[in-house]
């Protein structure tokens, strides 16, 4: 089933900003005997003019080399990896492993896995460019250093050997840790060759497996970190414990950007096991021996607020905003541009038939359950911080800034997240973490409740786009506009990377829309919500923008009176995997055999992340409540490191998307935040979860990313379904409130 | 002062009576297996035994473990049911993320002593207390059949 695509793979986010970079791989002793492969970047080592001198950087590198490498071999022949990456459900502590194992001939079982400190450069994700776990590029940035890194190791291990026999390399293989002689059945562990082969000259070229002879990679190996999240041992940010720890919560100005202006803390005091009340800029915490005397000090607390400007923000101005700034007349400035081919306006003049349409998608908070936390230790010389992040770098930027140490003594320990979801991209909570401990001697776990976490997020941004497309009389798209706007994440996180006002991830997917015409235009206009800090939600721009086109086609389909899928097919252009995932998922969720009235099916697409996937979902509206019943799900993610990871991040990313497109939304009232927990912010439960049906398609094509995928593309499934069940068309998120608005 | 007995071991507590058994098991005690989530007993991640009982132990007061068993997910593998539910766990890879499974292991664990053999409504009432933002709920479903059978 391989389907070879000559698409390149141009829209991954944001690896398209030229962060990719050669890497050098080194090596050498460890500090008390061992070997140790790491990676040096040649942007290390530029000079003071700051221009690299890559024909020196292996030289520099491994001059400079230092001990945070990120596979050690002792002396035991014990392998550590120090993983860049976080762990925080997808599955690259186990897959990483494999792909280093796989060429280190170990078990990845007996692998060690300890996580790396805070260093932007030395553990810089590859396709992002700084210690980040996110966008769905871990694997993706892996695959080929990891092995080639596994592939070093193993080699100096055998030449080690090599010598020690006086035998050619070969003759020899390597199997669980051992160099194995096949002519004398001599054997010899890691262990006993990691002294000599440190000092061996580290191979220029190294030959890497081919995947048929792969003995881990594509295997449904189990993952590493199970046992001991079945049993309460794994340890999350929240779980750290330390001597002398005191626990901290903090109650937030309630209106968004407010301020506090006085704090009668005299009740609080006189609470047993509360210690200390500290008052920031826009917070106030209450520090206690445990959170119940915590959460007893805050309530009775009398705290006076200034909201500010955003007292009487109401969700009808932020919308009202956004359309203005969308509408070609109401905007203040131009868009920027993102694709511009053809002449949109000349084909969409003499087009037979014309369609406009505007979507719309609400602000979400990711409500991982595992609630912003961290613990921090401030002392004179020294602060440590653990806390579970998809950013220790930044983390730790952010933690000099407040204690003004610099940043070797900031020490970041990073931690299994219980959920990131992209809300650990931020530091918002671990900067107010060392703000608050920076007032005591002592370690002080901040935990935010789950009141202040859903009303204090940085939320998914509202967008407003609006879509436009001529079709001739055979219903063929000669014209497609798409103006999408909204917030630009990038703008505060990465603004480096916003190229004349172009926030790549704000026109992820709706740039190169599967389906391209001869005549397209697609623009970003960028409009701040007032009051509301926006971030990085699973599939981030994708899961913006293939609601968007995904929806639009299919009404395009219903428009001119054709099935969608034969719609999509027709217009799809250059693209193979496409077509295959999409045929597949029809096929295997029995497109067009009938269904039950009030029933329906629904198609989505997309290419996102290196990743082709489709869906199919299944479902019945009744009494304005969805029912989902199934979901076809084809990927097709090039070569599969782990097919049960792929098929769990699909489940799951699925259900996360289900959750959001059905009841997630965040709104504001007066400034203030409507949603507060679980009971008004709903998610899916057991039993609204529908049965999932993922297929993997044979690729020997570089790895695509999994984290997001699914996510990203089922919202339009459900709503191009509800369209099949009821014929009632579903523009804006969340579903729940378009079924009992219309 | 107050005694609770928590798996097997008696705990003397300088607490209020009103403290909820999550934080005198986290912040005092230091077992950290159970989880924090929403403080409202809306999500499941606290879920302990007592005497047997699933229990949101974020809403539960101290008071009423007052002369109760306490059973949490650092020793419910000790009972043939809990082993037997981690281990479909571990045999189905049902984790992601993790936070939640401690909650989600022990609603399953007090389904499976009560209800040897649930139906998959028996499943959904029983655990549709315990959300999984990673959406591992196919999974659970799956784990809690075989963990049934086994």
């Amino acid at each position: 089933m391989s389907t070879p695509d000559k698409t390149p793979a141009k829209s991954e986010t944001l690896s398209e900003h030229g962060m990719k970079r050669r890497n050098f791989i080194i090596a050498g002793a460890a500090a008390g005997g061992g070997l140790l492969i790491g990676f040096a970047l040649p942007k290390m080592f530029e000079d003071k003019g700051g221009h690299s001198t890559p024909a020196n950087s292996e030289k520099a590198a491994r001059e400079a080399f230092s001990p945070n490498a990120f596979i050690r071999i002792d002396k035991e022949g014990l392998v550590t990896l120090v993983m860049s990456k976080v762990e925080m459900g997808q599955g690259t502590f186990t897959s990483i492993t494999m792909l280093i194992a796989e060429e280190l001939g170990v078990d990845p079982a007996q692998v060690k896995l300890a996580q790396a400190p805070a260093d932007e450069k030395k553990y810089a994700d590859p396709l992002l460019g700084g210690q980040v776990t996110g966008g769905s590029t871990s694997i993706r940035g892996a695959w080929e250093p990891m092995r080639k890194a596994g592939a070093v190791a193993r080699t100096m291990l055998v030449s080690a050997a090599c010598q020690d026999w006086n035998v050619d390399a070969k003759e020899c293989r390597v199997e669980n840790g051992y160099v194995l002689h096949s002519g004398s059945e001599k054997k010899i562990g890691y262990g006993e060759l990691v002294e000599k082969a440190a000092t061996l000259p580290v191979p220029q070229e190294v030959t890497l497996k081919e995947a048929k002879e792969f003995t881990l990679i594509g295997k449904p190996i189990k993952r590493l970190d199970s046992p001991q999240k079945v049993n309460g041992q794994a340890v999350y940010g929240i779980d750290v414990r330390q001597p002398n720890m005191k626990i901290a919560t903090v109650a937030m100005s309630p209106v968004l950007g407010g301020k506090v202006v006085s704090v009668d803390d005299s009740k609080a005091r006189n609470i047993k096991g509360v210690r200390k009340i500290v008052k920031l800029d826009d917070a106030v915490a209450v520090i206690a021996d445990h959170m119940w005397a915590a959460k007893q000090g805050l309530a009775a607390l009398d705290i006076k607020w200034d909201g500010g400007r955003n007292e009487t923000l109401m969700m009808k101005d932020i919308i009202g905003q956004l359309d203005q700034a969308s509408s070609d007349k109401g905007r203040a400035a131009p868009g920027a541009v993102a694709t511009s081919e053809g002449d949109f306006k000349a084909a969409f003049a003499k087009a037979d038939v014309k369609f406009e349409a505007v979507y719309q998608l609400p602000f979400l908070s990711h409500a991982a359950i595992e609630p912003m936390n961290a613990t921090v230790h401030v002392q004179k010389d020294r602060c440590d911080v653990w806390v579970g992040t998809q950013v220790p770098a930044m983390a730790q930027a952010g933690a000099v800034g407040i204690t003004k140490l610099p940043p070797e003594k900031v020490f970041i320990h990073n931690h299994h997240i219980g959920g990131g979801f992209g809300r650990r991209l931020d530091v918002d909570f671990i900067n107010q973490a060392v703000a608050i401990a920076k007032t005591v001697d002592y370690p002080v776990k901040l935990m935010w409740t789950r009141e202040e976490d859903m009303q204090h997020g940085i939320y998914r941004p509202y967008y407003y786009d609006r879509l436009s497309a001529g079709l001739d009389k055979d219903g063929n798209i000669t014209a497609w506009k798409h103006q999408v706007t909204g917030s630009s994440i990038m703008s505060r996180w990465i603004p480096q990377f916003v190229k004349n006002g172009l926030d790549s991830d704000a026109v992820e997917v709706a740039r190169e829309p599967l389906y391209a015409p001869a005549n397209i235009f697609v623009e970003y206009i960028r409009q701040e919500p007032p009051g509301m800090l926006t971030g990085w939600w699973r599939g981030v721009g994708a899961t913006h923008n293939t609601f968007m086109v995904e929806s639009f086609i299919d009404e395009l389909a219903h428009k001119v009176g054709k099935d969608p899928l034969q719609y999509r097919l027709a217009n799809m252009k250059n693209s193979p995997r496409a077509k295959h995932v999409l045929e597949v998922a029809a096929k295997e969720a029995g497109w067009g055999q009938p269904l039950s009235k009030g029933s329906g099916r629904g198609l989505s697409v997309q290419y996102a992340f290196g990743t082709y996937v489709a869906q199919v979902a299944e479902l019945e509206v009744k009494e304005d409540e969805v029912h989902i019943k199934r979901v076809v799900c084809v990927v097709d993610c090039g070569m599969v490191v782990n097919p049960d990871h792929v098929k769990a991040q699909m489940e799951g990313g699925i259900n996360f998307g289900i959750s959001g497109a059905l009841w997630g939304e965040i709104t504001v009232n007066n400034g203030k935040v409507e949603q507060s927990n679980y009971d008004n912010y709903r998610v899916m439960r057991m039993r609204e979860s529908p049965v999932i049906e993922v297929h993997l398609v044979q690729s020997s094509e570089a790895p695509g990313g999994i984290g997001e995928p699914g996510t990203a593309a089922i919202a339009p499934a459900l709503t191009n379904a509800i369209f099949a069940a009821t014929g009632k068309r579903i523009r804006n998120l969340p579903i729940k409130n378009s079924l009992t608005a219309a | 002062m107050i005694t609770l007995n928590v798996n097997g071991k008696e705990h003397a507590l300088d607490v209020t009576d009103d403290t909820p058994i999550l934080w005198a098991l986290r912040d005092v005690i230091g077992l950290t297996g159970t989880k924090f989530g929403c403080g409202k007993a809306l999500c499941g991640a606290c879920t302990i035994h007592l005497d047997g009982q699933a229990t949101r132990s974020c809403i539960t007061p101290v008071s009423l473990a007052s002369g109760k068993k306490i059973t949490t997910i650092e020793s419910i593998g000790e009972t043939e049911v809990g082993k037997r539910v981690q281990d479909a766990w571990l045999a189905l890879d049902v984790v992601q993320c993790g936070y939640c499974q401690s909650g989600q292991i022990m609603s399953a664990s007090a389904l499976l002593a009560q209800t040897p053999n649930p139906s998959d409504e028996d499943i959904d009432n029983a655990m549709s207390g315990n959300i999984c933002r990673c959406g591992t709920y196919p999974r659970i479903k799956a784990a809690i059949k075989n963990a049934a059978k086994a």
